[in-house]
């Protein structure tokens, strides 16, 4: 992605600028070109560091801790002693649910342990993950289409819609703690006395309702920018064939609006993987709602290792599915146009 | 056209430049604290930080500006962390595994004692660095010690108290069958009969742990092993479960932390309520308080008397990587004597942990739980005191859940309860 991105900015403005002034002088222009090539690798320098700092060895770090064993307590001195490499030891405790037992060796993590919430935990996120980002899409799109739309007060509409997207989550989440209580306006609307942060479905509910609220003007925003980037041409050419609304929207608009639909959706699926707030606020992760972001948390506070060894798990679970999205599903992040005018071929 | 040109990289430089020696500076601080063996700081003397939770209600600022005044060459600089228990844990544990020489007195939860002191990071409270112990309640001074050495000093306790409605219960019950039977009032008076905290969070384990120690069980043994396979262990629970199961627990609370249980009171919903003392001002005082006249207090029922509190507060430990330990140690003193500890209790009404203070007529007139309060903590017993505390809250936690809900035979979580810390105590 540097790479790639790296050059252009820089030789753009080179090979424009130069003719104007050194035009005369072809030696010059080379040496001008290495000089300014030379330039912009300092300019970039900072930032590369910055990155590397700030992204690169935390990431490194991360991993190579993964491969040391957590702290042991010395039964004598009642002293944690430093644990010594692990090699994939607490990646297979982790997939294969194996927790340390009393006299040496693994056993199946009991029920209480956080080991034993592994799968459910992955289970729990794609869950989420795949019925918020479903729910989310289907109305961000119907409330771009609306705002889309030339009418009176459309600004204050197009304001009003970001008002959820604009609270904090942990924010959202207390809000909908109260609104979910027992004696809370849900059920008081409903006349009912649903537990909902206290039986699984419940729960889950819960925080798929909260987090749709709080994000659907996210992809409604995403998804407008590329409904307006639709001429109004192409819909008056179809108006003048003959082509029904649903046809309109079957095949102008869903194809045309399809890129940034699918960037929208990829950064909303990558950003609910990686719950956390919303039902560590909300649930405290009973009732199987823990995400594999709560397990993390949980896990630094028994053992940095094996959370470690989790947090990779999770990153390499996240790199995945953004790599299918943008190899199998043509969500285009970087090079936006280049992309479509190769699908258009 | 150039300076900006030039500006911008400078610009860029000199950011760089700052993130760099903040880091390096973190380093040097490191450095400089691993270098100084424990012994060395003992006798060394100057300024010193306190780190303490937010100081919601003012206690510790004049407590450090009293202290300066009298020792202008020892001076101590409040760290004043945020509200939230779980980020100060996190904060101590970064700065301790930095080896910050910065952090020499910090304010520590009952619970976290035992897990700094194995991880070798507290300075043992004995011999040059004794702290006088003698008027402590007992199970204070259970809580600041791991294996039989004192680590941090207690500066506040907490215990819980059972608040009833003295307007409907004649005369306030002392063990859980008198309370049970007493809730065939709240069943005339169509309102629910008891309610602690049952959600899945750190209150669960209290509330847990007090059932199970009331009756005579108790979640680790003197070893530190988990010892829940008992019949005392299970009769505890079990109460609870039962509770839930016949009403006399409304089904509501298993979505309760304090605050929601203490609404749920203060609105009159409850005949029975579990809570720490707090409560006793919020419920005297707000408009909107129901129970306002008629709050009685007593001491947690258990099976033939007084049941076994779970422990809350805090206490002062002394950072090993301190190199002013001397100083440290004078404020940690400072902290327990009698005239701070009234400090905090008037002030802040932070329960003290001397024992003659409960009985301090001034004090009583001012926070009335107090008799209660001691009693509670009389017969209290610190929450589990193990360095692998969060894997056993979260073990407790989980399955005494289960078995509210009626997922789970009480048996069967108390024999999940028991393998979960097995497992946490084997390490890996």
């Amino acid at each position: 992605m540097a790479t790639e991105l790296g050059p252009t900015p820089v030789k753009s403005p080179a090979s424009g600028g130069t003719p104007v002034h050194h035009g005369p002088k072809g030696v010059g222009e080379d040496n001008k070109i290495l000089s300014q090539g030379k330039w912009a690798s300092w300019l970039l320098a900072p930032t590369v560091i910055a990155l590397a700092m700030v992204i690169v060895y935390p990431i490194i770090s991360a991993i190579v801790m993964s491969f040391q064993k957590d702290a042991g307590l010395d039964p004598v001195t009642g002293l944690f002693t430093a644990g010594g490499p692990a090699g994939v030891q607490n990646y297979v405790n982790w997939i294969a649910q194996q927790c340390a037992a009393p006299g040496g060796g693994t056993v199946a993590c009991p029920p209480g342990t956080l080991g034993a919430q592994f799968w459910s935990a992955t289970a729990t996120t794609f869950l989420f993950t795949v019925i918020t980002v479903t729910f989310e899409t289907i109305l961000g799109f119907w409330m771009a289409m609306i705002m889309a739309r030339t009418f009176k007060g459309r600004s204050l509409v197009r304001a009003a819609v970001l008002v959820p997207w604009a609270i904090p989550t942990a924010v959202t989440a207390q809000l909908w703690l109260f609104i979910f209580a027992f004696e809370g306006i849900a059920n008081n609307l409903f006349n009912a006395s649903i537990l909902w942060t206290g039986s699984e479905w419940p729960a889950k509910w819960a925080v798929i309702i909260a987090d749709t609220w709080k994000t659907t003007p996210f992809m409604a925003l995403l998804i407008l920018a590329g409904l307006q980037m639709i001429p109004a041409e192409v819909y008056e050419a179809a108006k003048v064939d003959g082509a029904t609304a649903w046809q309109r929207f079957r095949l102008i608009t869903l194809p045309l609006v399809k890129p940034a639909l699918m960037v929208a959706v990829l950064f909303r699926t990558l950003d609910a993987l990686r719950m956390f707030d919303l039902p560590y606020i909300l649930t405290g992760g009973a009732n199987n709602t823990t995400t594999l972001s709560i397990l993390v948390i949980n896990q630094i506070r028994q053992g940095f290792n094996a959370a470690a060894a989790l947090s990779t798990i999770t990153f390499i679970i996240i790199f995945i599915v953004a790599f299918i999205f943008v190899r199998f599903l043509g969500a285009n992040v970087v090079e936006q146009s280049g992309a479509t005018g190769k699908g258009k071929k | 056209m150039k300076s900006p040109k030039f500006l911008l990289p400078a610009a860029a430089a000199g950011v760089l430049a700052l993130t760099l020696s903040a880091c390096g500076g973190g380093g040097g601080t490191t450095g400089g604290g691993g270098g100084g063996d424990a012994e060395q700081g003992l006798d060394g003397r100057g300024p010193i930080t306190y780190v303490q939770g937010k100081d919601n209600s003012n206690v510790v600022r004049p407590l450090v500006e009293k202290w300066n005044a009298a020792h202008p060459n020892e001076k101590v600089t409040f760290k004043e962390q945020t509200d939230q228990a779980d980020q100060q844990h996190d904060d101590l544990v970064q700065n301790y595994q930095a080896k910050n020489a910065n952090y020499d007195v910090a304010s520590v939860d009952v619970v976290w004692t035992a897990e700094f002191a194995a991880k070798g990071w507290l300075q043992p409270l004995k011999d040059k660095m004794a702290v006088d112990t003698a008027g402590m309640l007992a199970p204070t001074v259970e809580a600041g010690s791991y294996k039989g050495t004192l680590y941090a000093a207690p500066v506040s306790s907490d215990g819980g108290i059972l608040y009833y409605r003295k307007d409907l219960v004649p005369t306030a019950p002392t063990t859980w069958a008198e309370m049970m039977e007493m809730c065939s009032i709240a069943k005339a008076n169509n309102i629910g009969c008891y309610s602690g905290q049952y959600k899945q969070y750190e209150g669960l384990t209290v509330n847990a742990s007090e059932a199970i120690n009331s009756f005579g069980g108790s979640v680790l043994d003197k070893d530190g092993k988990p010892s829940l396979n008992t019949p005392e262990a299970k009769e505890g629970l079990e109460n609870l479960v039962k509770a839930f199961a016949d009403g006399n627990i409304p089904k509501e609370a298993i979505t309760y932390q304090e605050e929601e249980s203490r609404r749920a009171f203060q609105d009159g919903n409850l005949l029975f309520h579990r809570n720490w003392p707090y409560v006793y001002n919020l419920a005297t005082t707000e408009g909107s308080s129901k129970v306002k006249d008629v709050l009685g207090m007593t001491a947690l029922p258990g099976k033939d008397g007084p049941g076994a509190s779970s422990l809350g507060g805090h206490s002062a430990a002394i950072s090993v990587y301190s190199k002013n330990k001397a100083t440290a140690h004078d404020f940690v003193k400072f902290l327990v004597e009698e005239e701070q500890q009234k400090f905090f209790a008037t002030q802040g009404s932070l329960a003290p942990v001397l024992g003659d203070l409960y009985e301090d007529k001034e004090l009583v007139a001012k926070l009335p739980y107090l008799p209660v309060l001691k009693t509670s903590i009389e017969n209290a017993v610190p929450r589990p005191v193990t360095p692998f505390y969060p894997a056993v809250t979260q073990a407790i936690q989980e399955n005494s859940y289960a078995a509210l809900k009626g997922e789970k035979s009480v048996e069967q979580a108390l024999s999940d309860m028991q393998k979960s810390i097995e497992t946490a105590g084997a390490g890996s």
